[in-house]
């Protein structure tokens, strides 16, 4: 058989071949999901700088915050808290610079029209973007940990594993729904996406209590866990991890801040999906996403 | 390597704007000979012709329709005002038929394919793919057609050349096992096999263009839509390219391609019917024979001659002759001997005479060239200039005209 022959097809003609049934449509998502996770997969292992720019770098940030507050002789719970913070900001990296900026990209290389051209729901572009980016992420994050607990000795209290898997899983899906939802937002506003992208990597630092309890940020800092993923999830796990700290370290509990991260991965996957189809209904109408100058 | 049945294009890869080339040499494709001169558009330039009745349609007892297009208005938003880039196309394409829109840059032909491949919806009029209409039926078409760009980027530099193509086998459905079964096969096919395991940022241009056609087959389309598929690309790589795209056409009866190109010798080497564009408006849709036809209403001969009594005036007062002259020292070729002469005749009928003539006057024939107008004089012929002499861009804003791109500015910055 040449491979010009007809290969996955009916035979019977294009008005039968483009009659999917739904469970045909249901793997091929599925399919298209593993497919756009594969690269981020792949590139893991084929890159290995990341090693050094999304690891020891970040560590080195890590560090100077553990010497700060033992050089201020702070609650040893503090280190603890910058190592986990540490280790979420590998997320909130990939967000912004995998997720959020992603689309811009594959306009410009020609990906995005290659992608709304083919049959799968573009959804799964981005869930796979999203799969992809939290393995990438997690192994970069599970790198950061370790080295920083055996480093600095931190010592963890878990108050109740499941729960903080719970929170951790909420935490990624709702970082990855707002990541998607900025993806779609980014791409329409095109050329600012990079300063975009720069704006709102510190102050999310910042608000979402990276490096210290995000409750000393008094009222600013209880908004920011109503809306931001990071603070949120960040929050509920030092709650869960170092519950022996001899100060309040959150504010709501961490089951509360649990519902929190699964509502706001539910509305943020809602909000993405209709963004996406405006998205799409706007490229269409005005021509303007799928051109690459524009 | 693939046996084509047609000429090769090989001299011919030029683009059509190229001046030398098409004053010299046009390519004619199969049709004309290899050394013909540029046959001459003879008498007053006719208007802008609109396709010839019947032309722009198929026969409805034909094919079944693999695209349908009906008064297709395409106007962009820019801040100069609005841009016409389509301005009310028709046209049929037959399921099978390899169908080329030939037209310069900012003709409205990658706007046209936008349309047919769902990425664009049409300001007016409507646009149907195998029966599913492109505003209602988005899915439906996605599933049996592909796209191939020239000069495409697509996919990822960090990926080997199979993991690119495996990953798009994903997005169409293809199990994994599947996916790299065709992504083998088809690599093997346009011969890059011993690249299969090489990262895609190393493919040279060539080879980058062989994969993304590899791409574009992996979910085995009924309808390939290619845009420039060949720009950019060398002769060798645009000679391969268009074999694999005649012999995949071939394999499956109904296989359909639509091709975008303003390379004419590669419309007329390729395409069942060309389709000429220009300023968003169809001038003339026909078989590359029948488009020639058009502009071509004397027919034009060289005849070299061992010798010719009373010059080549003498033979111009034959009957059926309309002129005479002889060949300019500038276009001789250096190993002829004799006399050549450029014949315009009325109509190919008038020749026997005039062998007649010549074999009376005691002159013997050492050859005799028909010579056959290119697409380029047919595009000349309609539009009263050739394709490396376009407007300005600001002159195709909605000022009462039509005409416009989204293909030439899409390159604009």
């Amino acid at each position: 058989m040449t491979t010009f022959d007809l290969v996955g097809r009916s035979g019977a003609g294009p008005r039968q071949d483009a009659a999917w049934s739904p469970r045909q449509v249901l793997i091929t998502n599925l399919r298209a999901i593993r497919g756009r996770a594969y690269p981020r997969w792949r590139g893991m292992f084929r890159e290995k700088s990341w090693i050094f720019f999304e690891i020891l770098l970040p560590f080195l940030q890590t560090a100077a915050y553990v010497l700060v507050y033992r050089s201020l002789h702070a609650p040893e719970a503090y280190v603890g808290f910058v190592v986990l913070g540490g280790v979420m900001s590998a997320f909130w990296i990939n967000v912004i610079w995998m997720m959020a900026n992603q689309l811009w990209w594959e306009k410009s290389q020609g990906n995005l029209e290659l992608y709304f051209a083919a049959p799968m729901s573009f959804m799964s572009i981005l869930f796979g973007m999203a799969l992809g980016g939290m393995v990438m992420s997690a192994s970069r994050a599970l790198a950061i940990l370790l080295i920083a607990t055996a480093v600095f000795g931190v010592t963890f209290s878990v108050q109740s594993w499941l729960l903080v898997v719970l929170v951790f899983v909420a935490t990624l899906a709702a970082l990855y729904g707002v990541g998607m939802v900025l993806a779609s937002l980014f791409l329409v506003w095109g050329r600012e996406a990079w300063h975009l992208g720069q704006a709102l990597t510190e102050p999310v630092y910042f608000v979402s209590g990276l490096n210290f309890p995000v409750a000393r940020l008094g009222l600013l800092g209880a908004l920011s866990v109503g809306v931001i993923p990071l603070a949120t999830g960040l929050d509920a796990m030092r709650q869960l991890v170092f519950s022996g700290a001899p100060f309040p370290i959150g504010t709501p509990a961490p089951a509360i801040e649990l519902g929190i991260l699964v509502l706001m991965a539910v509305l943020s996957t809602g909000f993405a999906r209709w963004m996406l189809a405006a998205m799409e209904q706007r490229a269409r109408r005005d021509g303007r996403l799928t051109i690459r100058w524009q | 390597m693939i046996e084509s049945d047609r000429p090769s294009l090989d001299a011919a890869q030029q683009p059509a704007s190229a001046p030398s080339e098409v004053a010299s040499a046009p390519a004619h494709g199969s049709v004309a000979p290899a050394h013909v001169s540029v046959a001459p558009v003879h008498g007053s330039v006719a208007p802008v012709l609109a396709p010839a009745p019947g032309a722009a349609v198929a026969d409805a007892n034909d094919a079944p329709l693999a695209i349908e297009v009906r008064d297709v208005r395409r106007v962009y938003k820019a801040k100069g005002g609005p841009v016409n880039a389509l301005a009310g196309i028709d046209l049929e394409v037959r399921s099978g038929e390899l169908f080329g829109l030939l037209g310069p840059n900012g003709a409205g032909k990658t706007t046209l394919i936008k349309i047919l491949t769902t990425l664009l919806a049409p300001s007016s009029g409507t646009a149907r793919v195998f029966g599913f209409d492109v505003e209602k039926d988005l899915k439906q078409i996605r599933r049996i057609m592909n796209m191939v760009a020239g000069g495409e980027q697509s996919g990822y530099g960090i990926l080997h050349v199979r993991e690119q193509l495996w990953m798009f086998s994903q997005y169409y459905g293809m199990s994994g096992a599947e996916g790299w079964r065709r992504s083998d096969a088809l690599l093997e096919r346009v011969g890059l096999a011993d690249k299969a395991d090489r990262r895609v940022s190393t493919l040279s241009t060539g080879e980058r263009q062989k994969m993304n056609l590899a791409r574009g087959l992996m979910n085995d389309p009924w309808i390939l839509f290619l845009d420039e598929p060949t720009l950019g690309l060398d002769v060798a790589a645009a000679r391969t390219l268009r074999e694999l795209m005649l012999e995949w056409k071939a394999a499956v009866p109904g296989r359909t391609v639509l091709l975008t190109t303003h390379y004419m010798a590669e419309a007329d080497e390729l395409c069942d019917r060309i389709a000429i564009v220009d300023h968003g408006r169809i001038l003339a849709i026909g078989t590359s024979a029948e488009l020639k036809r058009r502009v071509q209403r004397e027919s034009i001969f060289r005849v070299e001659l061992d010798r010719l009594d009373g010059g080549a005036a003498a033979l111009a007062r034959e009957p059926g002759v309309v002129s005479a002259t002889p060949v300019a020292a500038a276009d001789e070729r250096t190993d002829r001997q004799g006399v050549a002469i450029n014949l315009v005749l009325d109509d190919d009928a008038a020749l026997s005479a005039v062998v007649g003539a010549l074999s009376a006057r005691g002159s013997r024939i050492l050859g005799l060239e028909k010579s056959e107008p290119s697409l380029e004089d047919v595009f000349v012929e309609l539009v009263g200039r050739g394709f490396g002499d376009e407007d300005e861009p600001d002159e195709h804003r909605d000022d009462g005209r039509s005409g416009a791109s989204d293909d030439r500015d899409e390159h604009a910055e």
